[in-house]
């Protein structure tokens, strides 16, 4: 049953990344400048090397073919050959990738330390004021567009890390606050406080047994928040990530290199998606 | 007693005159604006990779970028015979590239053979092939080689600047160089690391070998704030072509540090789609092949007030072609076109159109109204477009601005021709107009307004074809110079490219980086790089 | 905490009226350059001083909160209908439908989307009024933004569907389609509400991303992305604080869009 569900799922998650590739090249394919290369501007060159630039991405033009070639590629381990790097996409993924992951790692675990830290103490005191003005923390920082909050860090001097940890920690803290006040509301809850259970067993023994599947979906949302984030943060942080390559790949057209980004992202956002639903079914299955 | 101690004080002050002496070490860092393609010295076509060639590749001659004469370096001597078709070289004796091999004329050969494949696509090989026909190398003994080419290269011996010898011998290909530095470490998107080369053939006039820096890091970085930022915390010592916007802050703040050294061989230009089977209405064409109405656009253009609002006076009016920064070619006689609208309206009303109100129409009763087109993200170039919007719209005209990304930009202008004005700036590396040859004949593809004519349009666009292979035929100097005036003075009478400014170079230089010696030809700042110290050795190695 | 909504509320209101009377209230017309002046600090005749043409700081705000705030929310009831027609049906409906228009969701949340945006300007004619062509842009946002509201709307229907009124309704012999409309879209409209006042601060956000990576509205229309596009050049924010202005009017205007709008609770 486990594995059926498993493997159904990983199936679907593959199609649909699948799907995200190929629309994504086909997008990038008819969009206006495919094809167009910068040095042919470039007025040392003569006719003979302008025509020969012209011509390199003759076999992008026809997409079927060209994510065939792709996909056959894939199956070897092969990633392509990006046109504005001049160098393999495996390697610019293996280069940049690990800043990438480790920005929004940290990002991710900040912005819910944070947020559940400010969280906790709303749905335990029931003070107006400290909800109050955690609130209009993460509220401020929700007002902020994602490129302000980058350049504001970027002045001031913080980690990329810091200026994704400043987009999620809003986002986290509203949902997980109106979550954990509902939930310490429940009757079992103030049964177990008025019997004088500590603060620590009430947590761990009913507030997250409840909360658990609500958070994990939070989570699973979170990843894709951080990740959306982390190309505008990166761009004008000049972080050096997956962020600014895939801008980079956006404004060059750069097809084998979008094409598997697209392909990433998607990934990488069901997975954490199906992941966190599948976590929450097991858990609903286990305390039920 | 008393002569004697004067004579101790006049030693002292003598000592002091004295140059101090250059401190070795230090770890200087600047920023590249974009990722280098390559690091394959045949391949280079963009300014990073430029730059790393520069530091690294060791050239046969180098053009002095203060004097703009040339210099010999690799080679001993050269000589070019045959009107500009042949040059052979005698090269230095018992120089070593990086890694140990020694240099010998067949690296010449070697590097000229693999440069001048056609099937190389090289920009730097691109510039050596006037025409079509072998080329070729001969190699006498180990220190004489001879080049001939097809067909007499204009300006044959200055285009060795960019050609970096590689060696035929070393397994390291590339990797092994005969300049001051060598890449020592690469990381995408992140840094180059450039570390002293310890074989460098040349030494300072006390007989220590160069260059007096350990390393070179080039940190990988496109935002210019954060570049003038990270100058302000002494992270970097040079900035080259600084945004015009932040000179005056930063001169209130480090006014020894940055300068202007006045205008560069960069221009600012718009130019009409004048490609008759441009997807644009017929109307329309017949303005924009329309000199009277170039002129009065040319007329209409405030470029005194782009200079100062747009560059904050750090640029000057553009008269043509040539920046005024190149001392031999630019043609003095010649002065930017005034600002002067009414005259502008009076030119155009001789045409037939007529100011009804604030519309302007042309003789049909069109609105005179297009469109132009630039670089998206490019903040000098939307400004101007503004600028020049609200200049137009005096004589009644409606100017739309539209900006693209570079691709799409690119599609539009040179191969769907879907557009009507287009505002984009030539970056000059070359001082010789033969560089510019791609942009003045008209069957080029880079000849912007009307490019790949199969004979000349206008009878103007044939006089610049004939001049500019004139020009590029013979090897006299001063006759070159007289048929490129002539081409200068037809741009300005014609207007296919309406100049608008040439921007000044502007850099940034830490007070603790000695010698340096900053100059409008890249590389500004760094062109000297191996003479180049820290005169406080903290400051350098510290960061 | 009613009484911060209110005057959220009223605020909003003012500023809406105030930006729709903008070519009443601004002292000049928002691309008018005064060359003598660029750069120059508030004074009596630039309230807010001018930017580096020599333009009407607080003229361009006014014409640049217009331009936001009027299609904003356009672009919201744009991405609410279609998500109420893909997540009502999906919810409603169930099963495979269900399925597939979830995994259209979760696709259309990970397609390069900024990419899209940074050509349509590419492809659209070039003698186009600015106008047309921000809302043309907006438009855009409205297409794709979507996908997120489908989700809470589907998850809303799905609630719906086992509910007693709807099984009645059907036990009743009433069509799916009149259930649907009679019954079921009624009762999402506290969702579809929420939703559409959700995404107005998204889009606004959106569109002053866009702006500062320099794919918003081009020169010399304003709009608040444009107009943040100046905070990229600290030293003249520095020298005018007054630059803060749009950053601080959006920060203002979203905050009270966030305390106008109902309090939600979390929906997978």
């Amino acid at each position: 049953m486990w594995t059926r569900v498993l493997v159904r799922r990983i199936c679907t998650l593959l199609l649909t990344a699948l799907l995200g590739g190929i629309l994504g090249a086909t997008l990038v394919r008819f969009a206006p400048g495919f094809g167009v290369d910068e040095r042919e501007l470039d007025i040392r060159l003569r006719e003979d090397s302008v025509q020969a630039l012209r011509q390199s991405h003759s076999n992008e033009r026809n997409l079927l073919k060209f994510y065939g070639a792709y996909l056959e590629g894939v199956l070897h381990g092969d990633l392509g050959v990006s046109h504005s790097f001049a160098r393999p996409v495996a390697g610019l993924f293996a280069e940049r990738l690990p800043m990438t992951l480790r920005t929004v790692a940290l990002g991710l675990v900040g912005g819910w330390l944070l947020a559940l830290v400010l969280a906790l103490p709303v749905a335990t005191l029931r003070g107006w004021s400290f909800d109050f003005l955690a609130s209009s923390a993460s509220g401020a920082f929700l007002c902020l567009p994602s490129a302000v909050v980058a350049i504001l860090f970027l002045y001031f001097g913080g980690p990329a890390a810091l200026a994704i940890c400043a987009v999620v920690f809003p986002r986290v803290f509203r949902y997980a606050r109106n979550l954990l006040v509902q939930t310490y509301a429940l009757p079992h809850v103030l049964t177990a406080r008025a019997r004088g259970l500590s603060a620590i067993r009430i947590l761990l023994w009913h507030i997250f047994p409840v909360a658990a599947p609500q958070l994990l979906a939070l989570a699973g949302v979170s990843v894709s928040i951080a990740l959306g984030a982390a190309i505008p943060i990166e761009v004008i942080c000049d972080s050096p990530g997956i962020g600014q390559l895939a801008w980079q790949a956006a404004l060059s057209r750069d097809l084998p290199l979008l094409v598997n980004m697209t392909l990433f992202v998607t990934l990488v956002t069901l997975a954490a998606n199906a992941a966190a639903d599948l976590t929450t079914k097991a858990f609903l299955r286990h305390t039920a | 007693m008393r002569t004697h101690r004067l004579a101790l004080l006049a030693a002292g002050f003598l000592l002091a005159a004295l140059p101090a002496k250059p401190q070795s070490g230090g770890e200087l860092r600047f920023v590249l604006r974009s990722e280098p393609k390559t690091f394959d010295p045949m391949l280079v076509d963009e300014e990073a990779s430029e730059t790393i060639r520069y530091l690294t590749g060791g050239v046969l001659i180098r053009v002095n970028r203060k004097t703009q004469a040339l210099e010999p370096e690799l080679a001993v001597s050269w000589k070019v015979s045959e009107g500009g078709k042949k040059i052979s070289f005698r090269a230095r004796e018992g120089l070593l590239f990086s890694d140990g091999t020694p240099f010998t004329a067949e690296d010449v050969a070697f590097t000229m053979q693999k440069l001048m494949n056609p099937d190389l696509h090289s920009p730097t090989g691109d510039s050596f092939r006037s025409s079509q026909g072998p080329v070729r190398v001969t190699t006498a003994n180990p220190r004489d080689v001879t080049i001939e080419f097809p067909a007499p290269v204009a300006g044959l011996e200055r285009l060795f600047d960019q050609v970096a010898v590689v060696s035929s011998h070393s397994p390291k290909k590339e990797a092994a160089v005969l300049g001051p530095f060598v890449v020592a470490e690469y990381k995408s998107g992140s840094y180059v690391l450039l570390k002293r080369n310890p074989l460098y053939w040349k030494k300072d006039a006390r007989g220590r070998r160069l260059p007096y820096l350990d390393s070179i890091r080039l940190d990988i970085q496109q935002n210019r704030d954060l570049e003038l930022l990270r100058f302000k915390r002494n992270e970097i010592q040079l900035i080259n072509s600084l945004d015009a916007s932040y000179f005056e802050n930063l001169a209130k703040e480090a006014p020894s540090a940055v300068r202007d050294i006045g205008p560069s061989l960069d221009s600012e230009q718009i130019w009409f789609n004048q490609v008759p089977s441009a997807p644009i209405p017929d109307y329309k064409k017949n303005w924009f092949r329309s000199t009277s109405f170039r002129l009065a656009i040319s007329e209409a253009i405030n470029r005194d007030d782009l200079c100062r609002v747009v560059f904050g006076s750090h640029a000057r009016p553009a008269v043509g072609p040539v920046s005024p920064a190149n001392l031999f070619w630019f043609d003095k006689s010649l002065q930017p076109h005034p600002y002067d609208p009414q005259a502008a309206l009076r030119r155009l009303q001789q045409e037939g159109f007529r100011l009804d109100g604030h519309v302007l129409n042309d003789p049909g009763g069109h609105a005179v109204e297009f469109s132009v087109v630039t670089n998206a993200g490019n903040k000098y170039r939307e400004q101007m477009a503004a600028m020049i919007q609200q200049d137009l719209e005096q004589i009644g005209i409606r100017l739309n601005i539209v900006t693209l990304d570079f691709p799409s930009l690119i599609e539009r202008i040179s191969r769907t021709f879907d557009y009507e004005l287009c505002l984009l700036g030539l970056v000059n590396v070359d001082l010789d107009p033969s560089a510019q040859m791609s942009v003045w004949l008209s069957s080029s593809s880079n000849h912007q307004w009307n490019p790949e004519q199969k004979s000349p349009a206008t009878s103007w666009e044939a006089e610049i074809d004939r001049l500019m292979q004139a020009q590029a035929s013979t090897n006299d100097q001063n006759q070159r110079k007289r048929y490129f005036d002539q081409v200068q003075k037809i741009v300005w009478e014609q207007q296919p490219f309406i100049y608008l400014v040439n921007k000044n170079a502007l850099v940034v230089i830490s007070p603790a980086l000695a010698n340096t010696s900053p100059v409008v030809l890249r590389p500004q700042t760094f062109w000297n790089v191996e003479t180049l110290y820290f005169s406080n050795q903290g400051r350098g190695a510290s960061q | 905490m009613k009484f911060l909504r209110q005057t959220a509320a009223v605020f909003l209101v003012a500023i809406f009226i105030a930006t729709l009377f903008a070519g009443i209230l601004a002292p000049a017309p928002y691309a008018r350059q005064f060359r003598e002046s660029p750069n120059a600090l508030p004074s009596r005749i630039h309230l807010l001083g001018t930017d580096e043409l020599g333009r009407d700081l607080f003229s361009r705000l006014l014409y640049g909160s217009r331009v936001s705030l009027l299609l904003a929310p356009a672009a919201s009831l744009l991405a609410t209908i279609i998500a109420a027609l893909v997540g009502g049906v999906a919810g409603y409906v169930g099963g495979w439908i269900e399925r597939i228009a979830l995994a259209g969701t979760d696709l259309s949340m990970s397609l390069p989307w900024l990419f899209l945006l940074l050509t349509v300007r590419a492809v659209l004619p070039l003698n186009l009024p600015p106008a047309a062509s921000l809302l043309i842009t907006f438009g855009l946002l409205g297409f794709f933004g979507w996908a997120a509201s489908a989700r809470v709307i589907c998850a809303g229907a799905r609630g719906l569907r086992n509910s007693d009124f709807v099984l009645q309704a059907k036990a009743c012999g009433c069509s799916s389609q009149r259930v649907l409309l009679q019954q079921v879209l009624p009762n999402l409209r506290p969702v579809l509400y929420a939703q559409f006042l959700i995404s107005i601060p998204v889009f606004i956000l959106t569109e002053a991303n866009l702006g500062i990576l320099g794919l918003g509205v081009s020169e010399p229309l304003p709009s608040w992305g444009g107009l943040l596009r100046g905070l990229e050049n600290w030293s003249a924010v520095q020298a005018n604080p007054a630059r803060l202005a749009p950053l601080v009017l959006l920060f203002v205007v979203v905050s009270c869009f966030q305390l106008v709008m109902p309090q939600e609770d979390f929906a997978s």
